[in-house]
This record gives C-alpha cells, structure tokens and sequence, in this order.
C-alpha cells in the first residue's frame, strides 16, 4: 500500500482536520466529534441540513458544507457509516429551532445508524425529517432487496434542499424539495480498478486488468456485471441508456447533467466521456441546463466514474442555480 | 445454571479475543459478499468493550449488557454497530431486576432477536446474523438452562448453513445469486459470540 497517511487508525480524525484548516472561511469542527459545520451553525429560524456516511468519498461530505448547502457533515470510518452518537452530535450543533432534515443514502448501515440518530434527537426534542436517496439505476428496487443504492445523485439533493433551506423554507417544505429531486435523480457508475482500503492495505474488489465492473457502487459494490473493457463512447452510452429511460425525458425537458470521477480517473477521461453523453441528449432533443465535471463523491483511487441525469423543472432549476458557498460546490 | 456479573464480563472479554484473532478472516469474508470492513469494525468496538468493562463496577448482569450496547453502538459504525447494539440493549432491558437463569436468558435472545428483525427489516432465512440468532433462541426454548455446548452446537450448524443462502438483505443482497458458496459475515461474528458463552460457561 502506497499511500499518503501517517497511521491507518488516525486517516479520518486528521482528514476532518486538514479540511477545517483549508476552509476555516465556511467551516469549523464540532470539539470531540467527527462532525463538520457551517462556520455560522446553528443558523437560527432556518432549517438545518444533515448528512453524512463513511469517509473515503471526498468531498463529500464535508465538502458540502457551507452557506447554500448542508449545515453539518457527519464522517464515518472509511465507508463505514457514522454512529448514532455522532449524527446526534450533528443534529444538535445546527439545529437552529426549525428542526433539521437529515440526508440518508440508501445503504443499510447509513439508514440503521441516521435511523437510531433521528430518533435520539426526537427525544431530545428536536424536530427530525429524513430522506433517502436511492439514485442507483444498477440495483433493481424490489422488495427482495434493500432497494436501490445512493449515490452521487445525493450531492444535488444537497444542493437544491440546501437552496431551499437557505431561502427560509419550512422543515416540510424542504423535504418536499428533497423528496422531488430523489424521485427526478438517477445514476449509474462504472469501476475501472478497485481501490485500496487504507486501514487493511488490500483492494476492496477483484477486477481483471482488461475487465469493468458496470453499475458498480461507491465502495466497489457489483452492479450489473463484469465485462470486458470497451471504449469511452461505449461506456457513455451503456451509462445513458441505463439511466434515461428511467427519467421519461422528451424535448420540452432541461436536465442537469453530472459525470462523477471515481477517485482515480483524470478528469480528461471524464470529459471524453462526457462528449459522448452529451452528444447522446442532443440527438434525443434533451437539453442541458448545466454540466458537472469533476470528482463528487469518490470511492478513494478506484478509476471509474458515474453519470447522474437530474429532471430540472423551473423550481428545481431556480434552486440549482441558486448561491452555494459551499468549496466543493460553488455557486 | 444462572448468569451472573463476573461471568458476563468474561463472557465479552472472551468474545473480544475471538473478534481480534478472526479479525482477518471476517473482513475476507466481508469482501467476498460485503465491503470488506466487518472485522475492523467488530475489532473496534470489541477492544473497547474489553478495555472498559473489567475496569468498572455493575451491580447486575442487565448494566453490564447495556454498556457494552453503549459501546458498540458508538463505535462499531457501519450497519453491525446499530444491529448488534440494538441486541445488547434489548437483551439488557429483558434482564433488568432479575437474575439470569435458563429461562430469562431465553427471554433475553426472544427480545434480542425481534430487535434485529426490527432494525434490519430482515427476517429468517435472508442470510443475515438472524440467522445464528434465531436457532439459538429454538434451542434454548427446548432447554430450560443454559447450556453452552448446545447452544454452540446450534450456532455453529446455523452458521454454516448460511453458506448455502442466497442474500436478499444487506449490502450481499446486490450479489444475489452470487452471494452463494460464502458464509455470512456477521453469522460468523455471532457464532463467535455464542462460542465465547459457551466457553465461559464450561470455565463456571
């Protein structure tokens, strides 16, 4: 293992610290936890946004934090769910008195521990709202199984809750605005290699060097399949005809488009990708309000990247549009 | 054959020794089906537990099983954490003002089982930790004491058994039919568990 940590035990706590030290503008460490928040926390009479999950898919979390955006980011161990106590911690660093709305990827550690959280905070007697985002089109949802998973698609829910948070939305309306971009959001993903687990110094999955695992999730989850590696604009069109039909886009629709790097793969490959996926929504007569390049929510140095498609309406478009000073999604 | 203070601590210091020796072994069988985290994470949280139960007092056995659910819940993380915390604390609240005999413990495995099936919406046969817990509780409803050597026997036959289920909750739910031929991590971290009981017990 090749890697720039000092011991495997200490990655996240020096991690949280090295990112408050980079912001110190927007952000600021809540004393003895792993929790990240607004600068101004708690903001009082607006609606707090919390969120959260193993660490390991930088920058998210805490790379959403700030005005605009989430008001606390809870980090877990690498891709291990943050515990109960800590999301609490969270809650109750930014509760502003309008109750705080929490931000759950469907992953069943996520759930169960933001579940357990939500209701600790309850008895405090705080006002809780959850979501969750299950944006993954590669696992089928059904009732044989935990259902889809979350993935980058969160970072727009983030951003257009956050919008709707800022602009002194109710608790309910906010979660209105979480549930629409949940119910408009999907995405798939594609591993190139695997990556390495900083704490065991082994590869979290097994890829063949000429092999792509499709509809692989953000801890290198499988997905659909193993197959052999195919060009760029053979990538972008499997990724694009999983993820459009799913959204029932025609020509009167403006979408969001967001091609995520996995950790490992230069952001030439995803603009090589993203010609195609772009070129694909222009023959269908989509169009694309905005277009997101970049590394959103990783899965350390696996190589890969995910495209998420968001159906933009004009509320859902104001909001994405709106002022975030968060420094991993400026606006 | 009761329960008491003394041999519940040994029982969770025993059951951190198992989690620290099979560390390795759990996360690979985690990577096979999961993430590949499941011995880091039980490690973590079994360390503590053992660093931190013999060095306090508890007046019965119901306070030793809450803090290790304290314990565990925060710092085992990950979907482990909530779920194994959970069956401490509901084995806690069962055996809280009374003593440990054969039939409060069943009552206690009986609270702790509903309380997985709740937090982890699964139930028998979904390739989970259930599924060593749920013998457990058959065997101990057939016994009226506690007895470690069935209740081995019983948790190893069902962790075993495990390999043969295909996942349809938790994160092995995504492999399917490929999840088959593995043996469930957090089945095997529960056997462990019940072994150290056992041993525990034979020790007296």
């Amino acid at each position: 293992m090749k890697k720039l940590i000092n011991d495997p035990n200490q990655v996240v706590t020096e991690m949280l610290e090295g990112i408050v030290s980079a912001y110190p503008e927007s952000m600021k460490r809540v004393e003895g936890t792993t929790c990240i928040v607004r600068k101004d926390a708690p903001v009082k009479d607006k609606v707090a946004l919390v969120s959260g999950g193993g660490s390991g898919h930088e920058p998210a979390h805490a790379g959403f934090v700030g005005q605009g955006m989430l008001d606390a980011a809870v980090a877990g161990e690498v891709f291990t769910s943050p515990t109960p106590d800590q999301v609490l911690e969270g809650i109750k660093a930014v509760d502003g008195g309008e109750g705080v709305l929490l931000v759950i990827k469907n992953y069943t550690g996520d759930v169960m521990n933001f579940e357990m959280a939500a209701e600790l905070a309850e008895a405090e007697g705080i006002n809780v709202e959850k979501v969750v985002v299950n944006d993954d089109v590669a696992v089928e949802d059904s009732s044989f199984t935990t259902g889809r998973r979350g993935v980058a698609g969160t970072v727009f829910v983030h951003k257009l809750a956050g919008a709707k948070a800022e602009a002194g939305g109710s608790l309910l309306e906010v979660k209105e605005v979480a549930e629409k971009v949940i119910a408009n959001v999907r995405s798939m993903g594609v591993a190139l290699s695997p990556c390495i687990m900083p704490t065991s110094g082994e590869p979290g999955f097994e890829l063949a060097e000429d092999e792509v695992e499709m509809g692989v999730g953000i801890h290198g989850e499988p997905g659909i399949e193993k197959k052999k590696l195919v060009t760029a604009n053979e990538i972008a069109k499997e990724l694009t005809e999983k993820v459009l039909p799913e959204l029932e886009l025609d020509r009167s629709v403006e979408v969001a488009v967001m091609v995520n790097g996995m950790g490992a793969t230069p952001e030439m490959e995803l603009y090589v990708v993203n010609r195609k996926i772009q070129a694909i929504l222009s023959e269908k007569g989509v169009q694309v309000h905005e277009t997101f390049i970049g590394e959103y929510m990783t899965s350390l140095e696996m190589a890969g990247c995910s495209l998420t498609v968001l159906k933009l309406d004009d509320e859902l478009k104001e909001l994405l549009d709106s002022r975030s000073k968060a420094p991993a999604f400026r606006k | 054959m009761e329960l008491d203070v003394r041999q519940t601590v040994d029982w969770m210091v025993k059951a951190n020794e198992k989690v620290q020796e099979q560390k390795d072994y759990l996360s690979q069988l985690d990577r096979a089906i999961g993430d590949g985290d499941h011995g880091i994470n039980m490690a973590r949280g079994f360390q503590e537990i053992a660093n931190t139960l013999p060095n306090e007092e508890f007046e019965e056995v119901s306070d030793v099983l809450k803090k290790t659910a304290t314990i565990v819940m925060s710092k085992v993380g990950g979907a482990s954490g909530p779920l194994y915390g959970t069956a401490f604390l509901k084995m806690s609240m069962e055996s809280k003002g009374s003593n440990v005999d054969g039939e409060t413990f069943e009552k206690m495995v009986g609270a702790a089982v509903e309380g997985l099936k709740q937090r982890g919406k699964a139930k028998e046969g979904e390739k989970t930790m259930i599924d060593v817990w749920s013998p457990v509780l058959d065997v101990l409803k057939e016994v009226s004491e506690i007895n470690g050597e069935k209740i081995r026997e019983a948790a190893h036959t069902a962790m075993e058994a495990t390999k043969d289920m295909v996942a349809t909750k938790g994160r092995a739910a995504y492999l399917k039919e490929r999840s088959k031929d593995h043996l469930d991590p957090g089945s095997v971290s529960s056997y462990y568990l019940f072994e150290a009981l056992a041993e525990t017990l034979e020790k007296g």
